[in-house]
């Protein structure tokens, strides 16, 4: 490796590449949630006809992995840099292969393979085929095929490639620590997440108020069913995100007994079922403009 | 030398589980083709790797066999009319084979005439046959399948290329936008793209682009590399043949290495380390020579000697970042109780129809005690139980335990020792999840094997009685799995356990509680017995007992899982002894008979000798009386060959005496005495069911 990257470089490095390769570079989405996946610009935009190419960063909020900041790889709030492209391209293994050597990764001086694993996320009815990276035995990304989005089956199929920002940091940076990361400009990730770890540790296992939270997710519900039924897709998809973050804090209380869990699951589910169906019918109302735009392209 | 025939599929990485089978499939579905293309071919060779599935023909026939036929056409008064023409029906018969009405001959058969022709189809060359075997790889079937792009169609990974040569020519077939040629891709960092001059080329210049296509090639490369580095340091590495198989398919260019962690971590038991090693890294693990794991581990990598020492301190890190984490929970775990475990298991739903974990635990502790006395364990053995039945699920709430679940049962024990338990209560606590696959190891000690049939067996009546039984393929809670393990434990022990005693005897005994549990036992019972026998079915027709036999077995009275082993046994091994038949015709026709009368099952039964008319009822009588007081004592063998022993008897009963006469009380007399003897014959088994020859 020539120079080691801090993580501001890496992301730097990652959105100039993917910028290269046809790629929108989005911004996180504001609101709270478990995986770069459930941002609108991979789940809504994985549905339907229309092309879609977009990489981001997603910082990402687990609060049962949260381990008050003490543990050196786990963690409450974590990034991923999410590609996701669709069609998926023919040559998206090496378009993948290629970022790795942007961050200074040579595949020759390394053991990078691609080990079988299918993802599936029951609570948003989505489930895809792909891999696991694993960089000399470290699983570096989670690399899928959106087969199902929603409950429903897509056509075309996008690409999803998620870089797990701290794991693939530490590996550059020689790191056992997260927190001992250099973000940038000689700053540390300890200096600035150590303490939102604890915090949000302790809130999310033991301060958070349980009695709010049940109504919270209920209220959050019968608003994103409104918004269905108004057909505002994108105000119903925000609730239904706030639902899912809202049930993992419950979650991570166990504040949720196995048999609500799975109606809890169900009722989330429901919801993006629901809101996947809404989003085609709003983009072939629309037109599929994105089919237009690209048939455009292909005319210039 | 015919000529030799190459055809390779590229593909993204393939599961590693799902390489070798397609392989064999591709071949098989390669080979059915031509077989059924008639086109001739010598050796068959496959190949794969995480990336490639191929086969290679030798010896292919430069074109199919040419075909010819005789085929029937009309007959010849059809065929011909009334002026000697030629009718429609033949016009369009020869037409239709693609003759004329001058190729017609007639011939006889059965008596009438007919219209024949000899249709000869020439041979179509080899490559004209082969360029149909794109649905021979497009019906591929996986156990998961996958679309990508813009595609419908489906595969397991997508498709990249195509090779297909006859030889130096490129048989033309296309899969989607992909057309085959002659290009091959080596290894993803090592290699590129090969240009094949011919189909023989494939392995060696494949070699050269740092890809080993023949798997078992590849296999002893890696066997090889790593007795080297086990030889070399002096340590012992087992090659776990699963563990090997699914390395092998996660490369095309194995180059093995070996790696260290701090000794420090050793304090944790084996199977952590081992755990972390072998199912989260794929690692081999060694040992020395006095069998004590060693802080060392060996990996393949997919590559060669290059940077090596980047690959193994990348995976030293992963392993103690791996090992660190379990390190906190075997720690953190060991400032608990056991009792406090158990006060959690209360929050934990077993089954959310059925309740908690520790409610589990409760009708457990009921149903193995119950066990234990059945099956005569003595009063120490019997407190042990009490002890490791009260506590045996704690380690589902270690954190080790929810950060590896495959070390259920094996923290169990470590961590119940630690804490002072007997060992006989720990091994329970392990062995009660035995046995863990169909043909596993079975609970070694008297206590684990009661703890593992009651708590298998609470399983099943439990999810029998809200409902929720195994049907068809639908079985989600491992029910068949449990009720064979059952059947393999009973078997091995020895136990005389009858199924549906102890059934009733545990549904008494949880009905008593039913306040506790909630639940009602007494349903589906009769689900229950048949879902055992079905088990039982399966277990002896793995061991190729003859069917009629089990059906015979399971069709008998008895429910004593182990005079059902040794009835299927003695029948197997009789029946083809010469007097298998006639001893069989004999009992079944006593069965027959007695089924005639009201008094088949009846408990109790006596003959009086005073209503005898001839000596043959005496004689038989006497015999069974014989028969009938040692039955109990005695083996089902012997009993078998009592009964073996009666047919004179029962031959010459038979000869002198008429069943259904007039006289009731004669009659009745002698429907009791053959329902006796049936019901002697039904506690081995229903012989109607057999079928002799």
């Amino acid at each position: 490796m020539q120079q080691t990257l801090d993580i501001q470089n890496m992301i730097l490095t990652l959105q100039r590449y993917w910028g290269k390769q046809g790629c929108m570079l989005m911004q996180a989405y504001d609101t709270e949630k478990g995986a770069g996946t459930m941002s609108p610009y991979t789940f809504l935009r994985a549905i339907g006809p229309e092309p879609w190419n977009a990489a981001y960063v997603e910082p990402s909020r687990r609060p049962a992995d949260g381990r008050y900041g003490n543990n050196p790889n786990r963690l409450y709030q974590h990034h991923q840099f999410q590609v996701v492209m669709k069609p998926s391209p023919a040559n998206i293994q090496a378009l993948y292969l290629g970022s790795l050597r942007e961050l200074g990764i040579k595949p020759l001086e390394h053991d990078i393979r691609f080990v079988e694993d299918n993802w599936k996320n029951p609570s948003m009815g989505c489930a895809g085929v792909g891999w696991e990276v694993w960089l000399d035995g470290m699983e570096i990304t989670q690399f899928t095929y959106f087969q199902v989005v929603g409950g429903l089956n897509v056509k075309p199929v996008t690409a999803e490639i998620t870089y797990g920002i701290e794991r693939l940091a530490s590996y550059i940076q020689n790191v056992n620590s997260v927190f001992d990361l250099e973000w940038g400009d000689g700053v540390k990730y300890g200096d600035i997440f150590k303490e939102p770890e604890y915090e949000q540790s302790k809130y999310s296992f033991e301060t958070s108020n349980q009695d709010m939270l049940l109504q919270l997710f209920n209220l959050y519900e019968q608003e994103a069913k409104q918004q269905i039924k108004n057909g505002l897709v994108h105000p119903a998809y925000d609730y239904i995100l706030k639902c899912s973050h809202t049930f993992n804090l419950l979650d991570a209380r166990d504040a949720v007994s196995v048999t609500e869990r799975a109606g809890y699951l169900a009722r989330i589910r429901n919801m993006a079922r629901a809101v996947a169906r809404a989003f085609v019918a709003q983009r072939e109302k629309l037109g599929f403009p994105l089919l237009k735009d690209q048939a455009k392209k292909e005319e210039a | 030398m015919g000529q030799t025939f190459l055809l390779e599929i590229g593909l993204e990485e393939i599961p590693a589980q799902i390489v070798t089978p397609s392989r064999d499939q591709l071949a098989r579905r390669v080979t059915d083709f031509l077989k059924a293309k008639h086109l001739a071919y010598g050796d068959v060779h496959s190949f794969a790797t995480p990336r490639r599935l191929a086969v290679m023909l030798t010896n292919v026939a430069e074109k199919q066999a040419d075909d010819k036929q005789e085929v029937r056409g009309p007959a010849k008064q059809t065929a011909l009319d009334q002026a000697g023409q030629w009718t429609k029906a033949a016009q369009g018969f020869v037409r239709g084979q693609g003759l004329t009405t001058a190729d017609i001959t007639f011939k006889k058969q059965k008596g009438k005439e007919y219209v024949f022709v000899n249709k000869f189809t020439p041979g179509k060359s080899a490559k004209e046959v082969l360029s149909g075997l794109t649905t021979a790889i497009t019906k591929m079937t996986f156990p998961t399948r996958m679309r990508w792009g813009n595609y419908d169609f489906e595969y397991i990974r997508p498709l990249h290329w195509l090779v297909a040569l006859l030889d130096q020519t490129v048989v033309p077939l296309k899969i989607l936008n992909i057309t085959s040629g002659r290009t091959t891709y080596g290894h993803r960092f090592l290699g590129g793209p090969v240009t094949l001059a011919q189909a023989s080329d494939y392995q060696t210049a494949l070699k050269k682009q740092y890809v080993i296509a023949d798997s078992s090639q590849r296999k002893a490369m890696i066997k090889e590399q790593i007795h080297t580095l086990a030889a070399q340091n002096d340590w012992v590495v087992e090659l776990d043949p699963t563990l090997l198989e699914e390395v092998n398919n996660l490369v095309e260019y194995p180059t093995a290495f070996a790696g260290h962690f701090d000794s420090k971590y050793l304090n944790m038991p084996d199977e952590v380390l081992i755990t972390s090693m072998k199912v989260h890294q794929r690692f081999f693990y060694a040992r020395n020579q006095a069998g004590k794991l060693l802080p060392v581990f060996i990996s393949v990598r997919n590559g060669n000697q290059q940077h090596l020492a980047n690959v193994v301190k990348g995976n030293e890190k992963v392993l103690t970042a791996r090992l660190e984490d379990a390190q906190f929970f075997y720690n953190e775990d060991q400032t608990h109780t056991i009792a406090e475990y158990v006060e959690r298991l209360k929050k934990v739903t077993f089954h959310e129809k059925i309740g908690t974990m520790y409610e589990k635990m409760q009708r457990v502790q009921l149903i193995s005690q119950a066990l234990g006395k059945y099956v005569e364990l003595n009063q120490a053995q019997l407190a042990d139980l009490k002890r490791a039945s009260a506590i045996y699920k704690f380690d589902l709430m270690t954190g080790m335990v929810d950060e590896f679940p495959e070390l259920q049962g094996i923290m169990g024990e470590k961590y119940a020792l630690l804490q002072g338990e007997k060992p006989t209560v720990a091994t329970a606590i392990r062995e009660h999840y035995l046995p863990k696959v169909a043909e596993g190891a079975l609970p070694q000690t008297d206590v684990g094997a009661v703890l593992a049939v009651a708590d298998k067996l609470d399983s099943i009546i439990s999810f029998f009685a809200v409902g929720l039984i195994p049907n068809g393929t639908n079985d989600p809670y491992a029910l068949r799995r449990q009720a064979a393990g059952i059947i393999r434990i009973v078997k091995a022990e020895g136990w005389h356990l009858d199924v549906a005693a102890f059934r009733q005897q545990i549904t008494d005994l949880l009905t008593t509680h039913q306040a506790t549990f909630g639940l009602d036992f007494s349903t589906n019972v009769s689900d229950f017995l048949d879902f055992i026998n079905d088990r039982m079915r399966q277990w002896f027709g793995q061991r190729q007992i003859r069917y009629d036999i089990i059906d015979a077995v399971l069709a008998g009275h008895g429910h004593d899982l182990k005079q059902m082993f040794a009835a299927a046994k003695v029948l197997q091994q009789n029946k083809d002894k010469p007097a298998f038949k006639a001893t069989i015709e004999a009992l079944t026709r006593v069965l027959r008979l007695s089924q005639k009368a009201k008094f088949n099952g009846q408990a109790s039964l006596t003959v009086d000798p005073a209503l005898f008319e001839n000596q043959a009822e005496k004689d038989l009588y006497q015999a069974v009386e014989k028969v009938r007081h040692q039955a109990a004592q005695r083996t089902i063998e012997e009993n078998y060959h009592a009964l073996e022993q009666l047919r004179p008897l029962i031959a010459a009963y038979f000869d002198a005496t008429m069943v259904m006469v007039d006289d009731q009380a004669v009659r009745d007399n002698r429907l009791k005495q053959l329902a006796i003897l049936a019901q002697l014959i039904f506690s081995i088994a229903d012989l109607n069911r057999l079928i002799v020859k």
